[in-house]
């Protein structure tokens, strides 16, 4: 599904070794993947297994140090320079000292858009977020879920194609989560963004992702590659549907493949 | 009401703990002073009337509370505010220098901590020198500043204002280097997500993440600063100011009026600290702070 479409992210050959004190640790090894526009592709494995490493490779948050990687077709810091991604973080990490509009308006300021431009897109993603009316709260007026939506807005503020995501609703229960898994698909087809979501949920991953990367640790690599076959409407109660459990089940076992369940 | 009370108590058992061990201690330290008078003067008083005694002289080894009470109202309220020997006139000379100083300190504090934070080779050379500033006694070092100060043609409030710079900025610099590098590293991350140049870096992460340091570090430096212009006064012969009370006091064995001018020091410093932590306060609110 992928062969049309221009590659988002191509990595080849991917590998990152970091050297701690306890000698040389492989975050990851021989990655080879490639992103097609307007694909949600989920990471999932244990802890230990990079995912979080290999979308900070393709944020330029970390270089790789084997292989090459290219975003939109440059490498991951011209992309980064372009601002060609939005980054949404485990925990929401809005500025306390801004009220949610000025937290989204924070990259807005960094590009030098002007106040008026500012104002519109402020409007907009808050609006796609669900959250018109909370522009004057400061952060800690909001519940967990609203902070991390407020988090997603600022990601869409400035209008990049890719939107990475680092597990961002680990941290919440889990009605909050379902809601904010149904609210992520409805904006995923409204904008026809292409995003990378790291999680360590199956359901999660099945229930949002056109393509499942299995990942298995020490050292980190892609053990298995996961089509979905599910439609692109998507309600909550898909997940009791046996085609929603058997990729459920495969993803299980990649997993299991890649001794994700091995002490 | 109830942290009113919660506070209201504990402060004026504590408070009254103190009068009474201050009265216990100026009769036991008044009295070889008092019955050497006696003897002199072949009287024999009794107890009662002893114990008053030690708690009215003229010049105590330790004045009672209530001799200081009355020598404060009398200089503070009842002599023309611009007499030398008002302690309103005194406290004002030592606080303008203190909040010269003050002022100097902290711009100064915060240049340092910048320069630290942004540049490798002062975050490696610096901060020794500034700890070795610190170690080395204040007393020492003031009349040096004033004698060369004077030699460059600069006399009056500014050298005095320069060793309440000298103790003031110390605080504000440890306090705003940790302030600057308080930012987790996900801000730092978003930030580089951005491509955010490190002047955009610093005033929007850096700079308003340090605020709760700086005012943290500011009440300190207050303090420090009445300290620093206080002990201004004592080497350099000043006229008028706390610090030449002060000495004054103990050239005259004035001990009730050293007592009295403590007493004011200690004002001015609690009114200091107390207007730094409101601004502080203020400041938190106009932030976002969530309110306690």
């Amino acid at each position: 599904m992928t062969g049309t479409s221009p590659a988002v992210v191509a990595a080849s050959k991917l590998g990152l070794t970091f050297q701690t004190n306890d000698g040389p640790v492989q975050a990851l090894s021989n990655v080879d993947l490639t992103i097609g526009k307007g694909e949600f592709v989920s990471f999932i494995g244990p802890s230990g297994c990079g995912k979080t490493t290999l979308l900070r490779v393709i944020a330029d948050l970390e270089k790789p140090t084997s292989g090459t990687i290219s975003v939109n077709g440059m490498t991951a810091e011209q992309a980064r320079e372009k601002r060609a991604y939005g980054y949404v973080f485990q925990a929401a990490a809005l500025f306390p000292w801004r009220t949610i509009e000025r937290n989204v308006a924070l990259p807005l300021e960094i590009m030098g858009l002007s106040r008026a431009e500012q104002a519109e897109r402020i409007k907009r993603t808050l609006d796609l977020v669900n959250l018109s009316g909370f522009e004057k709260k400061y952060p800690w007026q909001l519940s967990g879920g609203m902070q991390q939506r407020a988090s997603i807005a600022r990601a869409l503020a400035f209008d990049a194609d890719l939107l990475l995501m680092d597990e961002p609703f680990g941290a919440l229960d889990e009605i909050v989560r379902d809601h904010l898994n149904e609210q992520l698909l409805q904006l995923w087809a409204r904008t026809n963004k292409t995003i990378c979501f790291v999680t360590h949920s199956i359901p999660e991953a099945v229930y949002l992702s056109t393509r499942i990367v299995v990942m298995s640790p020490r050292p980190g690599r892609v053990s298995d590659i996961i089509e979905s076959t599910l439609p692109k409407e998507r309600p909550l109660d898909i997940r009791e549907t046996p085609e929603f459990l058997a990729i459920a089940a495969r993803v299980r076992d990649g997993l299991r493949a890649g001794h994700s369940y091995d002490d | 009401m109830d942290t009113f009370r919660d506070k209201l108590i504990p402060v004026t058992s504590i408070l009254a703990g103190v009068v009474v061990l201050w009265y216990v201690f100026a009769v036991i330290l008044n009295s070889p002073f008092q019955r050497d008078l006696d003897t002199r003067a072949n009287e024999t008083p009794g107890t009662v009337e002893f114990i008053g005694k030690t708690l009215a002289q003229p010049k105590p080894t330790l004045p009672a509370p209530h001799q200081v009470a009355v020598n404060f109202f009398e200089n503070t309220f009842l002599r023309p505010i611009n007499s030398n020997r008002s302690l309103v006139y005194n406290a004002w000379v030592t606080l303008s220098s203190t909040l010269l100083g003050f002022a100097f300190g902290t711009a100064l504090g915060i240049v340092i901590a910048v320069g630290i934070v942004h540049v490798a080779t002062l975050d490696r050379s610096l901060m020794p020198w500034i700890i070795a500033s610190q170690t080395i006694p204040i007393l020492a070092v003031a009349p040096m500043i004033i004698v060369v100060l004077a030699a460059v043609g600069i006399t009056g409030l500014v050298p005095k204002a320069m060793i309440s710079t000298y103790l003031s900025f110390f605080p504000v610099t440890v306090g705003m280097v940790k302030g600057l590098r308080s930012p987790e590293i996900m801000h730092l991350d978003l930030m580089h997500t951005y491509n955010a140049s490190a002047s955009q870096t610093f005033w929007k992460l850096r700079v308003p993440a340090s605020v709760p340091f700086l005012f943290t570090s500011m009440k300190v430096a207050v303090a420090a600063s009445l300290v620093g212009a206080i002990v201004g006064e004592l080497p350099t012969g000043a006229v008028a100011g706390i610090g030449a009370k002060l000495l004054a006091g103990a050239y005259y064995s004035q001990s009730i009026d050293i007592w009295s001018a403590l007493v004011a020091g200690s004002i001015v410093a609690a009114l200091l600290v107390m207007v730094v932590g409101i601004a502080g306060r203020i400041v938190d609110r106009a932030m976002g702070g969530r309110p306690a």
